[in-house]
């Protein structure tokens, strides 16, 4: 049956979380956008006390206890809703502030990627490390300085040593979210993409979790950005870098026919591309509550249910603000329910992603032009919103990718027949 | 919970429709467009998938009840055949549902079960009025106490099978609220004028119907004497409308994908040009979106949400530029073959742009 009712953990759910972002992002945002490398301490480890002691917020959903026999009774009492928790919690956040909200610790797209393709003993041995004293970061590190929408081509090496049995990792990563904070700042640890055969194309790529304190590995570079500026983004030098060999996620075999090891990659993106929607969803919708509520300041009211040719023109634009906004939401919402209960999503969940990555850009930046010299200055938050949004249509597949992905889905071509 | 998976019943449904839109709309759609209306045996058959029966209860003479989310989907089904076929067949509704919806227990018992029971026949509605700025909400045609009774006065245009009908509704400005009022066709002061043609839409007949003190009297207004609360009329033309702007965008969208694939141009197919398979693309996604923003209304309608009425609105203001781009888009894709009416996607065009004036031409 077809149903639109927030489920009550949720609600619960964005109310506690409303207050945090009200009471501890929302205050130091502007500072924060104003002082690019300071870290929100304050911020992470009240969320660390918090994460620890509800068990929410690791990007991957915990996973579900089977028992036998039992299993599918309790399925259809309780259908599964842990990425509905997780998009939900990552909007209410990024309305509070996007870049802050990017340093929560718990591992972000490092963990991710642990819990889609580690093996019980490497979730045990990596993961365990996010429920210490301590908060902890995590990244995940494929973007290479001459590549990164094509993922295929990173240069990244990864050889075995026999002698050993060690993978010896060289390479350059760059834009990695969270690169310092996960070796530098915490015990943390960095999901490198590398290759252990570079004439093997997409079926040689292989994860590998580096840790911090791993000889060879150093932060270079933080960036200075236009927006997210709470969120630091590293690059990361891998210099005869040596992890054991267990820390390879997947297989360390190659198999000529499949790309397993890429399709290993692409489908961490159908669980993230959603979720990174939904944290430009929540700027968006920042954005447009407090635009409404300046317009209601002055008496402006927007009235709905008349044709558009008689509205005025904020009216309008206030009006396709809002059937984009929720749109794009829906389209969330339904990529990351088909993720909870096991439908495959590459399509719904790359459409998500085109939508939100176009929507927010556009809210964001009609806002601006519609309040004028109010929306341009740094008095509101509005101008740094257009800046933190725009981001959301370039990382996890820029909108071109993702408009790849959803062709080639539609159409039934492949890569080489949609390029 | 959040669910997006129609029930068994509403799958059964959509694929009956489904069968009816693709094997008679579809097929007849070019013929009828060019002749000015479908055979009367296609219009029967539609009806007896019994989409409207299905919405009004056992005691009025159906076997179901009102679901504007069940409605939603069947409309956005029939529609993918053809608009005006869809129109054509539901427009017993226009009549049917305000009943249902608004109508006084006596009202309901006296209209419903010889619409519900019966053939296919042409009650009606006159909603939309001939001027640019028509609103729903601040209509111009109006309604004045007069003895107990009321006079209707004004212009209607687009008045579905006016012409055939014996009864219609009549939606008037009564004190700055929008009131139904049921009225016989052969009411003293009613003029049906000719039939009017339009861009699109010509399988539909549709009528100019003229109101010059029209006397109705009070035990016919939409509730009775006290009237109703327009809010769930508005809502249901606005979904009915988002909702079948779904079903021709996704008629438009399938067409020109499939075309661009078999057409080649410079060495590979049309749809291998990222120029043509990044615009299917953003079309699926748009269809997708306004989908979901059309059911989450109806769901709303059907679940007595506060803001109902409001989502409704949106979700019709987004089909109107989704219908707009996806089908403009589905004649640019087919290049000059797009603009030759062999091909439907002209049709879809026209009908597209209808979407943003012809609200009130459908309920659901
Ligand atoms: C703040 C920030 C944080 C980031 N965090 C991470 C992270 O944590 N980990 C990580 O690995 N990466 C991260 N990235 C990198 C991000 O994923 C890449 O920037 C993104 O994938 C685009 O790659 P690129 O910058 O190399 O652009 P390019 O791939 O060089 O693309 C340039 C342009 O060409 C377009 N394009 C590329 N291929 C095609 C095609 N086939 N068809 C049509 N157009 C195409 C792109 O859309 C883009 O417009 C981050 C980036 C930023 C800015
Ligand atoms: C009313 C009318 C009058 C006409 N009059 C004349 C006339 O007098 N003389 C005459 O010679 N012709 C005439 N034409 C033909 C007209 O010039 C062609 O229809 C037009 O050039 C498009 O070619 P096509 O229809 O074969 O579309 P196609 O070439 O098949 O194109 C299909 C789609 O693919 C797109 N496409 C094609 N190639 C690429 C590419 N490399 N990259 C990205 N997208 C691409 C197109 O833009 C289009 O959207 C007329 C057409 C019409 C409709």
């Amino acid at each position: 049956m077809i149903e639109f009712e927030m489920p009550k953990p949720i609600a619960q759910q964005s109310y506690v979380l409303q207050t945090v972002a009200e009471n501890m992002m929302r205050p130091v945002s502007r500072y924060f956008d104003e002082h690019e490398h300071e870290i929100p301490w304050d911020y992470i480890n009240f969320m660390h006390m918090a994460m620890k002691a509800t068990g929410a917020g690791s990007l991957a959903p915990p996973e579900e206890k089977k028992k036998e026999g039992e299993e599918a009774e309790k399925k259809e009492k309780r259908p599964p809703i842990g990425y509905q928790m997780l998009a939900f919690m990552l909007e209410m956040l990024s309305w509070g502030d996007v870049g802050i909200y990017l340093c929560t610790p718990g591992g972000g797209l490092g963990a991710a990627a642990v819990e889609a393709a580690g093996t019980p003993e490497q979730k045990q041995k990596f993961l365990a490390r996010f429920r210490e004293e301590k908060p902890v970061f995590a990244a995940m590190a494929m973007t290479e300085p001459h590549c990164g929408s094509d993922t295929s081509a990173i240069r990244t090496t990864a050889v075995l040593d026999k002698n050993t049995n060690e993978w010896v990792l060289n390479g350059e990563k760059i834009f990695v979210t969270a690169g310092q904070k996960s070796l530098e700042e915490s015990n943390g640890f960095v999901v490198v993409w590398a290759t252990i055969d570079p004439s093997a194309g997409r079926a040689g790529m292989r994860s590998f979790v580096v840790e911090a304190g791993t000889p060879g590995v150093k932060v270079t570079k933080l960036e200075h950005k236009l927006g997210i500026r709470a969120s630091d983004t590293a690059s990361i030098v891998l210099q005869d870098a040596r992890v054991p060999f267990e820390n390879i996620l997947g297989s360390p075999e190659i198999q000529p026919d499949t790309s397993k090891g890429f399709k290993g990659a692409m489908a961490t993106f159908d669980a993230t591309r959603p979720l990174v929607s939904a944290t430009g969803v929540g700027v968006a919708r920042a954005t447009l509550e407090l635009v409404k509520e300046l317009l209601a300041k002055q008496g402006i009211e927007i009235r709905y249910g008349h044709p558009r040719s008689k509205l005025t023109n904020i009216e309008r634009e206030i009006i396709d603000m809002e059937v984009m906004l929720r749109s794009a939401w829906l389209l969330v919402i339904k990529a990351v329910w088909m993720a909870d209960n096991r439908k495959p999503n590459p399509l719904e969940a790359s459409m998500a992603k085109l939508r939100a990555g176009d929507i927010v850009t556009k809210i964001t930046q009609r806002a601006l032009e519609l309040m004028g010299p109010i929306g341009y200055s740094r008095d509101y938050l509005l101008e740094k919103w257009f800046r933190d949004a725009k981001i959301t249509d370039i990382y996890e597949g820029t909108g071109q990718i993702n408009r790849l992905v959803v062709a080639r889905n539609i159409l039934g071509y492949s890569g080489r027949e949609l390029r | 919970m959040y669910s997006f998976e129609p029930s068994e019943e509403q799958k059964m449904l959509i694929d009956a429709i489904n069968r009816y839109a693709v094997n008679d709309l579809r097929r007849k759609a070019h013929d009828a467009d060019e002749e000015y209306g479908y055979p009367k045996e296609v219009i029967d058959k539609g009806w007896e998938l019994g989409v409207l029966q299905a919405s009004i209860p056992e005691t009025y003479g159906g076997f179901g009840e009102h679901s504007v989310l069940t409605g939603v989907l069947a409309a956005e089904e029939m529609a993918y055949g053809d608009f005006a076929g869809t129109l054509a067949v539901l427009t017993p509704a226009l009549f049917a549902l305000p009943i249902l919806a608004c109508g006084s227990e006596e009202q309901k018992q006296s209209y419903l079960p010889p619409i519900a029971e019966g053939e296919w026949q042409p009650f009606t509605a006159a909603c939309i009025e001939p001027y640019f700025d028509f609103d729903l909400l601040e209509m111009r045609t109006t309604a004045e106490q007069k003895n107990g009774s009321y006079l209707l006065r004004g212009e209607k245009t687009y008045v579905p099978f006016a012409n055939e009908a014996s009864k219609m509704i009549v939606y008037a400005n009564l004190e700055g609220k929008t009131q139904g009022f049921i009225v016989e066709r052969d009411a003293p002061g009613i003029t049906i004028g000719e039939r009017q043609k339009t861009m699109g839409i010509n399988a539909l007949p549709i009528y100019k119907v003229s109101l010059q003190d029209v006397l109705v009297p009070a035990e016919q207004r939409l509730g009775g004497p006290e009237g109703h609360d327009p809010t769930p009329i508005l809502a249901s033309m606005h979904l009915a409308m988002a909702a079948m702007a779904v079903g021709v965008s996704r008629a438009a969208f399938e067409y020109s994908r499939d075309y661009a694939k078999e057409r080649e141009v410079f060495g590979v197919k049309v749809a291998q040009k990222q120029a043509i398979a990044f615009m299917l693309a953003e079309m699926a996604t748009e269809i997708e979106a306004i989908r979901l923003l059309t059911w989450e209304a109806a769901w709303m309608v059907d679940n007595q949400k506060a803001e109902a009425s409001k989502q409704a609105y949106l979700a019709y203001i987004g089909a109107m530029d989704m219908a707009m781009m996806v089908t403009d888009r589905a004649v640019q894709i087919l290049g000059g073959h797009g603009y030759i009416r062999e091909h439907p996607v002209e049709l879809w065009m026209r009908n597209g742009r209808g979407f943003a004036v012809l609200t009130g031409l459908g309920m659901i």
